[in-house]
């Protein structure tokens, strides 16, 4: 064991990957164990785990060190990635171990996400697996350009050359294929640490150096000389008012004081004052560094701004096309709304093509409407601001961002910028002369939205029907958009999948705002089952110019009522995608107004909507 | 090391370039935590994880001060030398400090020697944390938590989500990519974030060195009265320790790896009285660090099972 951190380069993050059962957390177990990073304590604990669940027999099962929850160490799997630091007397490693069944892509993906090299694991009896394949093209999609492949279990094979040379040969090629720049490949036993950890001793025909030999050694590192300095703010420091401070952790580049810097994406520019550190101030730092800098002028700028070498600023787009990883199990949506989270910055996103889904194991593009769960794609996506950004390829921390469901909160994808899309920058909002002001002057009322959601036959087209009659007795401009009519002309093209039915709504409520803009009191009348939709529509108007009405009935009444004869279609399975049957309706949670029509007339109703008016 | 610049003068260039790109990242960490925190805490525990953590804290909003509390969640049976020093830190850091202690448990008599340890730590440390976590309505908790702990821990995400009942499920993570955290939770949700999540031990005493950071001296060997309970050093810190018939204190070189409640931290024989000798004694051990925490061997899978319940 290295006696202190006598380290020669920097320190190395690797991920672990493979095929189930190719033996990854073996290989692991076995590096940490022959590095002696393993205390006793811990060891004692393997072999009473080993006699349990293992699966060598009276051996110390070493996966047993790594897989670390109950459920791992019960099926025998790794169902998560997991971080593990050692450290031998050349260098000091992390590393994350991967998940190898294919369930949890998303998971080598985020073990890959940190890594500057992989170490792909592949079993010699089984030669190259689909998930080998499908590993290393995500690895390289996440912009790992050092691959190892590590031909494991060649004892089981009895070092034969012939079988080695085979898989590498295919290997050699899937990786060329998949961009990855530097490859290696090596026989290795897991199971006895040859040429793992220690040269194999009557190894005739394999000369080069072992995995650890090479990992210690590898160097990964980009050069900073080709970079230009960019770091986004990630926290505005004001302790009193006299001091204002950008912190932030260097992304690219170098930066010095009295460097000109360029602000995005406002544009303003002005020249770096100090690189303020505890306690005192430096006249550099580069990439990798968290620091906090002040600015000799005083410029607007806020968490999620870019800070960037004025020559030569980043650019800013509100379309990019992507490549993403969709890690959710409900399903990616187009045209819905999504956060998004870029660097330091979070907007507002829709992904508004899929241009191809991605066969993984084979490298093939395949057409598709939708993402699932570990698909990965190549997207469009608009932001509703624009967004400082560069190429994942050329910058990654200002080119990588994850995609988050406003529903539920839970990561829903990750990505990584490829260029943008010039479309944004050529429509120019047109300012007129005429206002929204002017034209609902001139009507004598105050314009607005007033949205009403709910099961079919909850009542929605009564309420909205006699709303309308009651406003135009009273002298209002007013206009009625129905689910039903609007679908015989304007979304005449779209049916009534989870994707169609969110263009439905996206369209509608724009022809909405621009009616509200016109100064009409607009009446949507619209089942609009999806939260999301619903708190898209808001999004469009001003606050207090919209407001969503819950009309509200139980499934069994409304199936009871059955104007339309629908409910007992769908119930027959005539019908598919019917709301309330087949497809969920997502209650809002805050509506401006709950209709209880099971308890309530529709005139009852309707002077309820007409309160919320005055 | 960037607190001192390019001048720091150290010898060991490349030990201090990893210990620099710790230091970067946990400060990244702690400033993502507080940008997007309604009501962001520290959770204080005065050990040496802690003390690096709310040194890395000082650092990541220098010249302001942290802009968030330390937590000491405060069992009564705390080695006595640890309470001073801690009021002492939050002092110099300039910080509010809030105990909680849970008046309820200790009402019913939680007693470390009379209801075995696991028991006990429920009531007096997961119980109490989480009452001090409803009370407070923190949704951003920094802990001190490392992945080289134990195997639970290597898998938990550095921005770890729980529930409104403080559970961690570790089959629902959120993926966690790059360095994006995803930082958005509903009413009552909290993440826990660990800061330190990729030090090791050796880490954080190198780091503790380089930065002159004080920690209790109880880390340091010194003559203490010690008696041995199955197979480990019990420190007799104050007379509540019912001793056995027969069972007589004896003073022995000790120190301790992890500190806690004194009844559940177990002491290793040491002479390691500087921070070089113990750096090369973690470095030398062939024992991890909880060894000492008789916690962890309640029961297998015990710390995953804890930490699903809210323990820290």
């Amino acid at each position: 064991m290295a006696s202190g951190p006598a380290a020669v380069r920097p320190p190395l993050r690797f991920v672990l990957c493979g095929a189930v059962d190719d033996g990854k957390s073996t290989l692991l177990g076995r590096l940490l164990c022959d590095c002696r990073q393993v205390f006793a304590d811990q060891m004692r604990k393997v072999e009473e785990d080993s006699r349990r669940w293992g699966t060598r027999g009276d051996q110390a099962d070493l996966a047993l060190l790594v897989d670390g929850l109950r459920d791992e160490r019960e099926q025998g799997i790794t169902i998560d990635v997991a971080y593990r630091s050692f450290e031998t007397a050349r260098r000091r490693f992390i590393v994350a171990d991967a998940p190898g069944h294919e369930q949890y892509t998303r998971n080598m993906a985020t073990g890959a996400s940190n890594a500057e090299l992989a170490v792909v694991v592949a079993d010699a009896r089984k030669g190259i697996l689909p998930q080998t394949a499908r590993h290393t093209r995500i690895a390289a999609m996440f912009g790992i350009r050092h691959v190892v492949l590590a031909v494991n279990k060649m004892d089981l094979v009895l070092w034969d050359r012939s079988i080695f040379q085979a898989i590498a040969d295919e290997y050699r090629s899937l990786a060329r294929d998949s961009g990855v720049e530097n490859l290696r490949i090596t026989p290795v036993s897991s199971l006895t640490g040859e040429n793992l950890t220690r040269r194999r001793d009557s190894a005739g025909w394999y000369a080069g150096p072992t995995l650890l030999e090479h990992l210690e050694t590898v160097d990964v590192e980009s050069s900073i000389e080709r970079e230009s300095f960019r770091m986004s703010v990630q926290y505005v420091n004001r302790p009193d008012p006299d001091f204002r401070g950008y912190s932030g952790r260097v992304a690219a580049g170098r930066v010095a004081v009295g460097d000109r810097v360029h602000i995005s994406p406002s544009g303003a520019e002005t020249v770096v004052e100090s690189i303020v550190v505890w306690q005192g101030a430096r006249e550099r730092a580069e990439r990798g560094d968290s620091v906090t800098l002040t600015l000799a002028n005083e410029v607007d700028v806020t968490r999620g701004d870019v800070i960037a070498e004025a020559f030569n600023p980043p650019g800013v787009t509100d379309q990019f096309q992507a490549n993403l990883i969709w890690m959710s199990d409900r399903p990616l949506v187009v045209g819905r709304s999504y956060l998004l989270k870029i660097h330091s910055r979070e907007v507002t996103a829709t992904v508004t093509r899929i241009k191809y889904r991605l066969d993984v194991s084979r490298g093939s593009r395949l057409a598709g409407a939708t993402l699932n769960l570990n698909d990965l794609g190549t997207v469009n996506i608009a932001t509703n601001r624009p967004i400082p950004y560069a190429p994942f390829e050329q910058y990654p921390r200002l080119g990588s961002f994850i995609m988050i469901d406003p529903i539920n909160n839970e990561t829903a994808g990750a990505g990584t910028v490829n260029f943008a899309l010039r479309r944004a920058s050529n429509i120019r909002w047109q300012d007129f002369h005429v206002t929204r002001e002017a034209r609902q002057e001139l009507k004598l009322q105050r314009a607005r939205c007033l949205w009403l959601t709910g099961l079919p036959a909850s009542g929605k087209s009564t309420i909205a029907d006699l709303l309308e009659k009651r406003l135009h007795a009273e002298g209002h401009h007013t206009y009625l958009l129905d689910g039903d009519n609007v679908r015989h002309g304007l979304n005449r093209d779209l049916g009534f999948t989870e994707a169609d039915r969110v263009e439905n709504i996206r369209r509608v409520a724009e022809v909405a705002r621009l009616m509200v803009d016109a100064g009409l009191i607009v009446i949507v009348s619209f089942i609009s089952p999806f939260r999301s939709e619903r708190a898209f529509a808001r999004g469009l108007f001003a606050s207090g110019d919209f407001n969503e009405i819950f009309v509200d009935a139980s499934i069994e009444v409304c199936a009871a009522r059955d104007p339309k004869g629908l409910y007992a279609r769908a119930m027959r399975g005539q019908l598919r995608n019917f709301t309330g049957i087949d497809s969920p309706y997502e209650q809002p949670e805050n509506p401006d107004l709950h209709l209880d029509t099971e308890k309530l007339g529709p005139e009852e109703c309707v002077e309820s909507i007409l309160r919320l008016l005055v | 090391m960037s607190g001192k610049g390019e001048s720091s003068g150290r010898t060991d260039r490349s030990g201090a370039h990893w210990l620099s790109a710790l230091e970067s990242e946990a400060i990244e960490i702690i400033r993502e935590g507080a940008a997007t925190a309604a009501r962001p805490v520290m959770l204080y525990s005065m050990g040496k994880d802690s003390s690096v953590l709310l040194h890395l804290a000082r650092k990541a909003f220098w010249p302001a001060r942290p802009p968030l509390p330390l937590l000491h969640i405060d069992t009564t049976w705390q080695f006595r030398e640890m309470i001073a020093f801690r009021d002492r830190m939050a002092a110099e850091a300039g910080v509010e400090l809030q105990v909680h202690v849970n008046r309820e448990g200790l009402k019913a008599g939680a007693d470390p020697f009379a209801d075995g340890s696991e028991r006990y730590a429920d009531v007096m440390i997961t119980e109490a944390l989480r009452q001090a976590l409803d009370a407070g309505k923190y949704d951003i908790i920094f802990v001190g938590g490392r992945r080289d702990e134990e195997k639970s821990r290597a898998k938990e995400r550095v921005f770890s989500f729980r529930d409104a009942a403080h559970q961690w499920d570790p089959k629902a993570q959120r993926p966690e990519l790059w360095s994006l955290y995803n930082t958005r939770v509903q009413q009552g949700e909290s993440l826990r974030v660990s800061p330190l999540s990729n030090w090791t031990e050796a880490d954080v005493w190198r780091y503790i060195a380089a930065e002159g950071i004080p920690v209790v001296p109880l880390y340091f060997a010194k003559k203490r009265p010690v008696v041995e309970r199955e197979g480990q050093w019990i420190m007799v810190d104050d007379e509540r320790m019912p001793l056995e018939p027969g069972e007589e204190p004896r003073l022995l070189p000790v120190r301790f790896r992890t500190l806690g409640c004194y009844p559940l931290t177990a002491a290793v024989e040491s002479g390691a009285d500087t921070l070089e000798a113990i750096l090369a004694e973690t470095l030398a051990t062939h024992d991890s660090e909880r060894r000492g925490r008789l916690v962890d061997h309640d029961g297998d899978a015990s710390m995953e099972r804890k930490k699903r319940q809210g323990y820290f």
